[in-house]
């Protein structure tokens, strides 16, 4: 594995920013550059690299797709949330549409959100095209085809020309997938999700969202660690603050960034990439979640320091 | 961990010393819980003085949502007094700070519930210091 490439990042629900919100950004990159004179784009860029993230970009976007490089020639995604139309759009750009290509998807679950980008996921309509999708729910086929039936969108699923295949992936077993080990964990939330711990070379990467730890449970605490352990980068489900995800928001199957840092703690992880953000929440509330993740790993480190990220459509993560 | 808790008219203060962490937020739960019961009996206040908590996990603060709730149902009380600095950042990065009373030490916050268990405690206070 070389790299992670994000194009979707929201929980729930895409979003996008404002007319009013752009306007917020422009204004205070405006004020910062008061006085500057810029004599080429080189400077521009280097002024725009010094600003804060919430106001040089945006943490977007799309719901839940993520890109694992493998090094090989076929592609690995999680999810397909509508993320994955980009990554689609990219991927014809790259090879031309009429060269067939290889994608293996992985689907942490069929909620609406890590599903709804598979109508407008291009190569799936191109002949010559595999696509397999791997997953440990039951009814994993059976829901991508719905959400194509009438009325809910105007092409069925039978009208995809690419070949689709469904692989069922037994919880806990490891399978050898596109040259990686992949293996499946069962997580909490409403009508199960799945964790999934891919391993090539000596990398570990772990994709692990829409999951609820509660930490009252020494045995279960101890199995998502023993999931968890020495990876390499772990993209957690930091949807609530905590005070949220076990009031208000209890059951709700999410969890928080401070769950987070402390399981990656516990498993010795090196990278906790903040992931699946509250659509309610702006630019700046998941900068503040990312900056006390942060510090709270700071003062609460015992052992090798725990890098922290928050993911963006668009952020790219060397493994 | 260890749990110690006193009275003082209509408040018990409650002082839990050292880590509150994975390992064992249970014994924090299994002396808080009860204690907060009897409290709801008594219609007491109960003071949680965290001048010698050095850390609190996320069990830990999951406890201390079961006993605002807990509290809540029973239209009784619970607050916490003397955060240590770290504690503090740690309720504030978690969001608890905007769920919990929280004083910066037990005689202001025996001054908001109290004045008989503020004197009575000060009356403690002056006694050892002589």
């Amino acid at each position: 594995m070389r790299r992670i490439r994000f194009w979707g990042t929201r929980g729930s629900l895409p979003v996008a920013l404002t007319a009013a919100k752009v306007r917020e950004k422009l204004r205070a990159a405006l004020r910062g550059a008061s006085g500057r004179v810029f004599a080429s784009d080189v400077e521009i860029d280097a002024y725009l690299d010094s600003l804060r993230f919430p106001v040089s970009g945006t943490y977007g976007g799309h719901t839940s797709c993520v890109e694992i490089e493998t090094g090989g020639s076929e592609y690995v995604l999680c999810d397909l949330g509508s993320g994955v139309r980009p990554f689609g759009q990219a991927a014809i750009a790259r090879h031309g549409a009429a060269s067939s290509q290889t994608y293996h998807v992985f689907m942490s679950h069929v909620h609406w959100d890590h599903i709804m980008g598979l109508p407008f996921f291009t190569p799936a309509y191109i002949p010559g095209n595999r696509i397999c999708i791997y997953g440990s729910h039951a009814g994993l086929e059976a829901a991508l085809r719905r959400q194509q039936d009438q009325p809910s969108f105007p092409v069925d699923f039978s009208i995809f020309r690419a070949s689709i295949e469904f692989v069922h992936l037994e919880p806990g077993k490891p399978y050898d997938i596109a040259g990686m080990s992949v293996t499946t964990k069962l997580q909490k939330h409403g009508g199960d999700s799945y964790g999934y711990r891919f391993e090539s070379n000596g990398r570990t990467v772990i994709y692990s969202t829409d999951s609820e730890h509660k930490l009252t449970d020494p045995e279960e605490t101890q199995a998502f660690v023993a999931f968890f352990r020495d990876a390499d980068v772990v993209i957690f489900d930091a949807m609530y603050s905590l005070a949220d995800a076990i009031s208000i928001k209890a059951d709700w199957g999410h969890s928080s960034n401070v769950v987070g840092v402390e399981l990656c703690q516990m498993a010795g992880a090196r990278h906790l990439c903040l992931f699946h953000h509250e659509p309610a929440s702006d630019d700046e509330a998941i900068e503040g979640a990312l900056v006390e993740a942060r510090r709270l790993e700071e003062i609460t480190r015992t052992g090798a320091p725990l890098r922290v990220s928050a993911a963006y459509d668009g952020l790219e993560i060397e493994i | 961990m260890q749990f110690s808790s006193r009275r003082f008219a209509d408040v018990v203060v409650a002082s839990p010393v050292g880590r509150i962490d994975h390992a064992n937020a249970g014994l924090f739960e299994e002396a808080l819980l009860p204690l907060l019961a009897q409290s709801n009996i008594d219609k007491v206040v109960v003071l949680l003085d965290f001048a010698g908590v050095e850390y609190i996990s996320s069990v830990g603060l999951r406890v201390l949502m079961a006993a605002v709730k807990q509290a809540g149902a029973h239209e009784s009380r619970i607050a916490i007094a003397c955060l240590q600095p770290i504690v503090a950042e740690i309720f504030g990065i978690s969001r608890f700070d905007r769920i919990l009373d929280l004083y910066p030490s037990v005689p202001d916050a025996l001054a908001r519930f109290s004045a008989p268990a503020l004197e009575a405690f000060n009356a403690v206070k002056d006694r050892s210091a002589t």
